[in-house]
């Protein structure tokens, strides 16, 4: 019952990151959400693991919290400096053109 | 009872993404809804007990094309181009019957086939029950489907992932050579003006 309520909260919680992806004025409103919506389904497939008693589900959502962090990483990187082929410095003003997208 | 609650509202959740990233004209933001739409659908294989198919769609869907669509972004971007967006000749009504009435044959389709875990189909019958019954005791891996695809397909997907990495080598091959000419480019463009 515990496991349930929870994952009903995280549900809910998806369900507000994905609102505020879909509306985000600013394009750093729907990083955040997506990185948001990540973690709860880290979260999700956590408790689902527990719920169900399939405890080899925690080692997928240790990889789930990898890959959201390597994406999110490239993400950061092409909104900084515009490309991924230098080590930090930025060739175009990406930056400008994605934040009046 | 909370698998169906969970299940429901991911496939909602997907279906109120498709519709944003149909509708949305942003293409940062559509990718970012790609992501999310990966990260949920991976989460619904999960939820289904389909933990490679899982695994796949978290890694590649939202992992490595999030990156390569990006990546794409970042080289093809052109602001000009982008605003004056050309609208599609045609009408849109002969898609539209095309996708309707392939999607009704479809669902019509889908009243032959047998039910869901029907134990008596006839994909059920060759070879599911020789695994369901042996995959533990011969390969000790807990998961049928893992078992499958990792220990009796195992030869099948060293095939898949060579070609894979081959593909990886020619991409690399092609795209080395043009960097240093794109940032060339771009360098000499900026000096132009």
């Amino acid at each position: 019952m515990m496991y349930a309520v929870a994952i009903v909260a995280i549900l809910i919680t998806i369900l507000l990151a994905l609102v505020r992806a879909l509306l985000g004025p600013t394009v750093y409103d729907r990083i955040a959400a997506m990185n948001m919506l990540g973690t709860k389904t880290i979260l999700l497939i956590a408790v689902f693991a527990f719920l169900t008693g399939r405890h080899d589900l925690l080692d997928i959502a240790l990889v789930y919290a990898l890959i959201n962090f390597i994406g999110l990483v490239a993400v950061l990187k092409l909104v900084e400096q515009g490309n991924f082929f230098t080590a930090g410095e930025s060739t175009t003003d990406v930056k400008s053109e994605v934040a009046d997208k | 009872m909370i698998d169906s609650i969970v299940n429901i509202t991911l496939l909602s959740l997907l279906a109120i993404l498709a519709f944003a990233i149909i509708r949305m004209r942003s293409l940062f933001a559509v990718i970012m809804l790609f992501a999310g739409f990966s990260f949920i659908s991976a989460g619904l294989f999960v939820a289904m007990d389909a933990a490679d198919v899982a695994f796949t769609e978290a890694a590649v869907g939202a992992g490595i094309s999030t990156i390569l669509m990006l990546a794409t972004l970042a080289l093809t971007y052109a602001p000009e181009v982008h605003k004056k967006e050309k609208l599609p000749g045609h009408k849109p009504w002969l898609p539209l019957a095309v996708v309707l009435i392939t999607g009704g044959m479809l669902i019509y389709g889908t009243s032959d086939i047998p039910a869901f875990g029907d134990p008596n189909a006839p994909a059920q019958q060759h070879v599911a029950p020789y695994y369901l019954e042996k995959s533990l005791s011969e390969t000790g891996v807990p998961n049928v489907v893992t078992a499958v695809l990792a220990s009796y397909r195992g030869f099948d997907t060293l095939g898949e992932v060579t070609v894979i990495f081959t593909a990886g080598i020619a991409v690399l091959l092609l795209i080395g050579g043009r960097r240093k000419k794109t940032k060339n480019e771009t360098t000499e463009g900026v000096n132009e003006t």
